[in-house]
């Protein structure tokens, strides 16, 4: 259960993901490995939002803004209650159009944790519920745990197995079934791709990627994000090998081009 | 034609009651801005023509300014920028930029601003001010004692009002328009006449010889007017004339008096019902109406007072306060926002951004919907909008009061504050540890208290000093208020402005607050962490040695916020047990403008690791850098700060750049509207909003000649960023913007 369940190794050194699922424990007191919380994020979900990033991700994706995610148990420990009480002090902000995100890291590495989150924040505030994910580990969870989700921000990295894997050390197989299934759930969906020059920047790759988005009729939004330098600072102070550090933004030109892929797929934007 | 054709009649018909007829006449707009139209050819003419001069203006730092005369309702002739181009007439002198000398205010004032500048004095006027009349300036001097001298000199208290006007006093102008001057007269003269009979006490001789110069004032400007070819003694009949008529006793106040705020008080949706009516009767065109509106914020941008160096230190960038309130609720639930709320927000485009007049947008939780998201969308494009809780203040003045300055709220003719500047909180903490001796020159300024020993600073006996330093500053600190506003009602009162006033005056004493987040941090410091004061040879404490963390207000963290609310309750409780003049009501609020940079100047290093001279954070805000937990908690701190201990107001001011709100610019606009909501829901009381980046601000102090209208907020008011100083622009820069909401 700790370990994810793909037979290929991944690249880098992979530790363990997740305080894991402790049923016999009471997810109140179950606590969460947080990296940081963002208090007004204005573009993971709809409206203002709370958004939280848990710490933990097996993906090695070579273009990943938060390598220092990826370590589950250096970060803080925080109990539910805790998280919690932070995001009650920001309600006036939050009921506004606005929820509550979480992201990572992967936060389906702490499934249990996540899904008691999403339960409170239901509960409690009945506030709009986000979660951003990579899809790899949802075929852990049941169906029934996506219940207090009302938004999926599912990150498709690339559509070919091959360069997936060599993208982020894992097969894209189960990142694809998850969309299948949740879009079969009715579960509203925002696909979200990174446009990474060299690696996802072709018309061919995605047209692909649109193909297969426009299959899922729950898709109500496209997000095509540029690959940005901003974290690579982040990939020095860890001492780890960074590959794209000389990889430039896509240009504007190239942004529109792709655009247009999913637009003529009369797919939104 | 009757000047009340086709208003709904009601109270408001048989005595003087605005509000009673705006809320009988006015027609609430809850749509959008698409009804908007941009400017005509004339206030386009009009505007091009100012644009040079206020180049010109730029460059020297005073256009002109007329030396010979001192200014009065009728002491220039009638004055035009191009009368051709001109809907709406009339300016402070007999040129556009030329500024006035006000001697009554203080003769001192106007020889250092007109050396500073280079123009000459009147021999004679220098006689006249010197010999045969005193000044407001001379007459408080002559009542201060030597302890409020000291603490003027050492900064624990600056910014008082006693050299110039004290301003913060709204005429209600609409009166003007409304009623006409002879109306208004004759209830003047009816109010004097109720106390022909009584035992002429002090205080009845006083409101007699006042209401004598208000009657006196209200017949020069029939006269003013006069000069332009009008008849404001008559109600105005159509809507150019009640502008026009508005603004000319608007005129009539700057005119006479140099008030650091000027403030014109709630004007749009009462100006709203005369363009409604002639949008009705069909002799009035939206662009018609904007042009109104274009010309009267084009006077209104061009309002000048004579400052010294001095001044511009403390409140930088020339600023007027020409504070127009915007928008609000009524008390019956409908929303105030009419379609000339917009328009007055509109000629942030159709003249371009600019920091006068003031636009104070009254926010509530009801506003309509598309005028929220105009405001937000203004914002994002000139950071030039500041934002008041409605909600808040209409519970306490009901919906009818305006803001005086920068947040200081009051029922417009129904209510006055005396000014009183600000009390340097962070300084009597330093007074306190070292027993009333300054910090920064080693003489004493309170007398008679101990300073704290011990290797280690120990919260409790801190405390235990503090609460007496605090004591003797609030007695010291009004008695000087109570000298300066005595002294002006003597020797400068606003007999226009008072004109415009009901018999009855709720006055307020505005008492204020400097320091607020550096003397929270400082009592965190010493509370949460070991503070070791560092003492010179004579036994002065200079500096501290901070060992450990502490938590620091503006990071929504009770322990550091709670600090502040205590220092703000406990200052107010002082204040309010003294005795003040005209049994005014004391206030205070917790705003700096842009003093917070001469107030740090003056302050030596502070407990909570802030560098003897560095700028204090402007207003309530967290210290510049220290509110790391984002955008939303440092505004959740300030919302902490109690209003009801600072009913003067509480003043943030909040700086992102343009991607925080979101990517486009509908998600920026709805996300700014949606931050607003949340601030006021959470009882947070007042928030300047600047979206830029850095980088703008960085270019525009290389390059002002590629910014002449680039426009920022700062505590309470807004200015045109190249005419700050290096030292303030440098503030400005330093100050956090948040790249996340």
């Amino acid at each position: 259960m700790d370990k994810p369940t793909q037979t290929d190794r991944p690249v880098l050194r992979r530790e363990r993901t997740t305080p894991s699922h402790f049923p016999h424990l009471d997810p109140m007191a179950l606590p969460g490995f947080v990296h940081s919380v963002e208090r007004g994020a204005t573009v993971d979900g709809p409206g203002i939002r709370y958004l939280i990033f848990l710490a933990g991700c097996a993906f090695r994706c070579l273009y990943c803004h938060n390598p220092d995610t990826w370590r589950a148990y250096s970060h803080q420990k925080k109990s539910l209650e805790e998280v919690l009480e932070d995001v009650g002090k920001y309600l006036p902000y939050l009921q506004r159009g606005g929820g509550v995100t979480v992201s990572g890291g992967e936060p389906l590495g702490q499934a249990t944790f996540v899904k008691a989150f999403f339960e409170q924040v239901k509960s409690r505030w009945g506030l709009h519920t986000a979660l951003d994910t990579q899809g790899n580990l949802g075929s852990r969870v049941d169906d029934a745990w996506f219940d207090p989700v009302d938004l999926l921000l599912l990150d498709i990295k690339h559509m070919d197995d091959d360069r997936h894997r060599e993208l982020t050390a894992f097969p894209n197989g189960p990142t694809l079934e998850f969309a299948k299934r949740m879009s079969g759930l009715g579960k509203e969906l925002w696909i979200r791709h990174v446009v990474v020059p060299g690696w996802t920047d072709e018309l061919g790759h995605a047209s692909r990627l649109a193909d297969f988005v426009a299959t899922l009729p729950s898709v109500t939004r496209v997000d095509l994000l540029p690959f940005h330098q901003l974290g690579s600072y982040k990939w020095k102070e860890l001492n780890l090998e960074y590959k794209l550090k000389d990889t430039l933004p896509p240009t504007e030109e190239v942004m529109q081009q792709l655009r247009n892929v999913f637009l003529t797929r009369g797919l939104k934007l | 034609m009757t000047a009340w054709r086709s208003f709904t009649p009601g109270a408001w018909n048989v005595r003087v009651d605005v509000r009673d007829f705006i809320q009988k006449n006015y027609e609430p707009y809850t749509g959008d801005a698409s009804f908007l139209v941009g400017p005509t050819p004339k206030t386009l003419g009009l505007w091009e023509k100012l644009s040079v001069l206020l180049a010109e203006e730029r460059k020297k730092g005073v256009l002109d300014v007329s030396a010979d005369l001192p200014s009065s309702i009728l002491s220039h002739g009638p004055g035009y920028i191009d009368q051709a181009l001109e809907t709406i007439v009339g300016l402070q002198t007999d040129a556009p930029l030329k500024r006035a000398i006000m001697p009554n205010g203080g003769l001192r004032m106007v020889e250092t601003g007109l050396e500073a500048y280079g123009f000459p004095l009147e021999a004679s006027i220098h006689e006249t001010w010197t010999k045969h009349r005193k000044d407001h300036n001379a007459g408080t001097f002559d009542a201060y004692n030597p302890e409020i001298l000291a603490c003027r000199k050492s900064g624990v208290i600056t910014g008082l009002p006693d050299a110039y006007g004290r301003g913060r006093i709204i005429g209600d102008y609409r009166r003007v328009a409304l009623y006409g001057t002879d109306f208004l007269v004759q209830d003047k003269q009816r109010e004097k006449a109720l106390t022909n009979a009584v035992e002429f006490s002090e205080e009845v001789i006083r409101e007699r010889e006042e209401l004598s110069e208000q009657i006196r004032a209200l017949g020069e400007l029939k006269a003013m007017a006069a000069l332009y070819g009008f008849d404001v003694g008559r109600p105005a009949a159509t809507a150019a004339e009640a502008v026009q008529w508005l603004y000319f006793a608007y005129l009539g106040a700057i005119k006479e008096q140099n008030g650091a705020a000027m403030s014109i008080g709630r004007i749009s949706t009462f100006l709203d019902v005369y363009l409604a009516r002639e949008i009705q009767e069909g002799t009035l065109e939206e662009a018609g109406a904007q042009e109104l509106i274009d010309q009267l914020v084009i006077k209104l941008r061009i309002v000048r007072f004579l400052r010294t160096p001095e001044y511009d230190q403390l409140f930088s960038g020339d600023p007027t306060w020409v504070t127009e309130s915007i928008g609000g609720m009524g008390e019956d639930g409908r929303t105030l926002v009419t379609r000339s709320s917009f328009r007055f927000l509109h000629t942030l485009y159709t003249l371009g951004p600019a920091p006068e007049p003031n636009l104070t947008v009254l926010w509530s939780l009801d506003l309509p919907r598309g005028f929220k998201d105009f405001c937000s969308k203004a914002s994002i494009d000139t950071s030039s909008i500041q934002y008041e809780s409605d909600d808040l203040m209409r519970s306490q003045w009901g919906d009818d009061y305006a803001i005086a300055c920068c947040v200081s709220a009051m029922r417009v003719g129904k209510q006055m504050q005396f000014f009183g500047a600000r009390a340097n909180l962070a300084k009597v903490l330093l007074y306190a540890i070292n027993g009333g001796r300054d910090e920064k020159t080693g003489t004493v300024v309170a007398p008679g208290f101990e300073p704290l020993g011990g290797e280690v600073l120990v919260y409790d006996e801190v405390i235990a000093k503090f609460d007496k330093m605090m004591d003797w500053l609030a007695a010291t600190y009004v008695k000087a208020l109570n000298s300066i506003h005595y002294m002006h009602d003597k020797y400068h009162y606003e007999r226009l402005e008072m004109a415009l006033h009901d018999r009855e005056i709720y006055r307020t004493m505005a008492c204020g607050i400097a320091g607020l987040s550096v003397a929270a941090d400082s009592l965190s410091a010493i509370k949460h962490a070991r503070v070791k004061p560092v003492r010179d040879a004579t036994g002065l404490v200079v500096d501290f040695v901070i060992e450990g963390e502490f938590p620091m207000y503006g990071n929504n963290d009770d322990r550091a916020d709670g600090l502040a609310v205590w220092l703000v309750e406990a200052f107010m409780a002082k204040i309010a047990t003294h005795k003040t003049y005209r049994n005014s009501v004391p206030t205070q609020s917790v705003l700096t403008i842009t003093s917070n940079v001469v107030y740090g100047k003056k302050t030596g290093n502070t407990p909570d690791g802030r560098r003897a001279g560095e700028p204090f954070a402007p207003g309530a805000n967290p210290m510049n850098g220290r509110d790391q937990s984002g955008f939303w908690a440092a505004g959740a701190s300030v919302a902490k700060l109690p209003y009801e201990a600072a009913l003067d107001g509480i003043s943030w001011t909040a700086s992102a750049t343009p991607g925080a709100f979101g990517q486009t610019l509908a998600d920026r606009v709805a996300n700014l509207s949606t931050c607003l909501d949340g601030f006021c829901a959470s009882k947070g009381f007042h928030m300047n909003v600047n979206i830029l980046n850095r980088e703008t601000l960085m270019d525009a102090m290389d390059h002002p000649e590629n910014y002449p209208q680039l426009t920022i907020r700062v505590s309470g008011y807004a200015v045109n960023f190249v005419k700050l100083n290096r030292e303030q622009q440098l503030d400005v820069i330093n100050r956090t913007f948040h790249v996340k909401v």
